[in-house]
């Protein structure tokens, strides 16, 4: 079975080839678990499909990058990994993506605890503008009634510390979030989804507003954040991808088409599409 | 035509052309729209200066007197013979009427539009909206009608609570549109910020959006209360009124108490030019009560750009 992905998908979608995979992973903790399965997600927006039967496993403590032209479906398949889409008219989605052997679209599970254990950030920073610093990066923990202080102290320090911020913010825990740098910014609502103890992080073009030095601090970032959390990130820029990601998946018109390890991805793709788009033919 | 070619006589080459003489009629034009919106705006702000002036003129003598705010208003043979009269129960009793409605009102009228805006797939939403508009299109005496036969019948007694529950209908659908309307500015990136932390929707509610929208809410309780404290319509048969202070305290929530509105209209007619002054006080403390009310919207509302970002 090939460990990167068990693509049930429609015959459409060819089932990726893994030669070489063994030094193509040299990189990646190669007996990963799986820590997130989707089969066969399909997501509809009315009577359009946004995203077509796709199958996907995310590693423990890896990070996948999702990637395509606009409109392929590659945030909506993100959005549908932690039921974002629950809030949002007309949208249905179908398939299962199991999480530690949970499908978190079974009935009586509920959505707010899956995104407990299933943090989001999104492209543009977003503080909760009427809080500190401290405040936003403990919302998570202080607003379900934790008020232990020193527990939230620990939280707030540990979190800014994972998030590389805890240097430039350790003097002003108490100024207003809106008033810190968009990088910054974006690096606390990284802190926030870490205070709260999530195992998977949802990156959505995290870095598509930031300027080159935050863009940089975020992927060391995440480099970092690999060693205690498995991380999915939609970026549009291939660059990234490459730096970034041990996996790539590459989405197109709402379908999967190919994905393998990120080394592979970007020196021999078996598809294509997938050679058009990263050879920058087209997107 | 390629833009590079040199322009035909006829069109291009007119249009294109600024003389001094086509410029010199652009700006009349200009000065002369100018001019236009300021007659407008001056044909909008006399009246509002006439009514400034003519109720302060009319009422700045009773105002200055201590009397009229340390004072009841007792009978008419009071102020014909010069003795200490005012309206200090009025007030009074304008502060607990308004007071009460604002305690009723607000957290029902920011709770319905908080449900407008949030929950906008609940099913009871089609029903509250329409409900709401038609509150909001309902005349003011009808909501004075409703709380009679909802509370003075049953109380068997006019009083300040029927009073405050009549100005709570007519706060209600003002509160609950300005709420939704605040909340709906706010990003939606907030609210997804929020749940994706793993918070209830409630408390995304109450503790993101809320903070984030409450210059605007503020804003809109100032503007449903300064609407309110002019009404005398649903004030005529529910609190009533009253020629003095109360004996106890809880009179004033279980008695006939007078309010401005009110007691303004019953000086108006009343056939003693002295008690005509006294009305007209009465309308320098509404004014002012309203004036004061809408500059405070606007000092709130101004403290957003310099502390909240």
């Amino acid at each position: 079975m090939d460990p990167v992905t068990s693509p049930q998908t429609a015959p459409s979608t060819p089932k990726p080839q893994q030669a070489g995979q063994g030094e193509a992973r040299a990189t990646v903790a190669a007996d990963a678990e799986p820590r997130l399965v989707t089969e066969g997600i399909t997501v509809h927006y009315g009577n359009v499909v946004g995203v077509r039967d796709v199958s996907l496993t995310f590693r423990d403590k890896t990070v996948t990058a999702l990637i395509g032209p606009s409109g392929c479906g590659k945030t909506t398949f993100l959005r549908s990994l932690n039921r974002m889409h629950d809030l949002t008219r007309g949208v249905k989605v179908s398939g299962r993506a199991v999480l530690d052997g949970t499908d978190i679209y079974a009935n009586g599970v509920d959505p707010v605890t899956i995104r407990r254990r299933i943090g989001m950030v999104f492209q543009k920073p977003t503080p909760f503008p009427t809080m500190s610093i401290y405040d936003n990066v403990v919302a998570g923990l202080k607003l379900v009634g934790i008020r232990d202080r020193a527990l939230l102290d620990e939280v707030a320090e540990r979190s800014l510390r994972q998030a590389a911020l805890w240097d430039e913010v350790k003097d002003r825990l108490k100024a207003p979030a809106a008033g810190i740098s968009g990088g910054q910014q974006q690096r606390l609502s990284i802190a926030r989804a870490l205070a709260v103890e999530a195992e998977v992080l949802l990156m959505d073009e995290p870095t598509s507003s930031l300027d080159p030095q935050s863009t940089m601090r975020i992927e060391e970032l995440i480099q970092e954040l690999k060693d205690t959390v498995t991380i999915i990130i939609v970026t549009h820029n291939m660059q990234q991808a490459a730096r970034v990601s041990d996996y790539t998946a590459f989405f197109y018109e709402g379908d999967l088409i190919e994905v393998s390890d990120t080394n592979r991805m970007f020196t021999n793709p078996k598809e294509q599409r997938t050679n058009d788009y990263i050879t920058g033919r087209f997107g | 035509m390629a833009v590079t070619a040199p322009a035909a006589p006829g069109t291009l080459g007119r249009l294109a052309t600024v003389t001094p003489e086509n410029l010199r009629r652009r700006y009349r034009r200009d000065r002369l729209m100018i001019g236009l919106l300021v007659v407008a705006t001056t044909v909008v702000l006399v009246p509002l200066l006439i009514i400034v002036w003519y109720v302060v003129s009319n009422g700045i003598s009773a105002v200055l007197t201590a009397d009229f705010y340390t004072q009841d208003l007792g009978s008419p043979a009071r102020a014909l013979q010069g003795r200490p009269t005012g309206l200090g129960h009025t007030i009074l009793g304008t502060m607990v009427v308004d007071g009460l409605a604002l305690l009723i009102a607000v957290p029902i009228g920011v709770g319905a539009g908080i449900m407008l805006s949030e929950y906008p797939d609940h099913p009871l939403n089609p029903v509250l909206r329409i409900l709401n508009d038609t509150l909001n299109g309902m005349p003011a005496i009808l909501k004075g009608l409703l709380a009679f036969s909802l509370i003075v019948k049953p109380m068997g007694t006019f009083s300040g609570f029927s009073g405050a529950v009549a100005l709570a209908f007519v706060m209600l659908p003002i509160l609950a549109r300005a709420t939704e309307g605040v909340l709906r500015i706010i990003p939606w990136s907030i609210r997804e910020a929020g749940l994706a932390l793993g918070l209830p929707r409630w408390r995304v509610v109450l503790n993101t959006v809320l903070p984030a929208a409450r210059v605007g809410v503020v804003t809109g309780i100032l503007i449903a209360f300064a609407r309110a404290a002019g009404e005398a319509a649903p004030l005529l048969f529910t609190s009533f009124g009253n020629n003095f202070f109360s004996s106890t305290p809880l009179r004033y929530l279980m008695g006939p108490v007078d309010t401005l509105p009110a007691r303004l209209y019953s000086l108006a007619i009343s056939p003693y030019k002295e008690w005509h002054a006294m009305g007209w006080g009465a309308g320098v403390i509404l004014l002012v009560l309203v004036i004061v009310t809408f500059v405070g919207t606007r000092i709130v509302t101004r403290a957003r750009h310099t502390t909240d970002l």
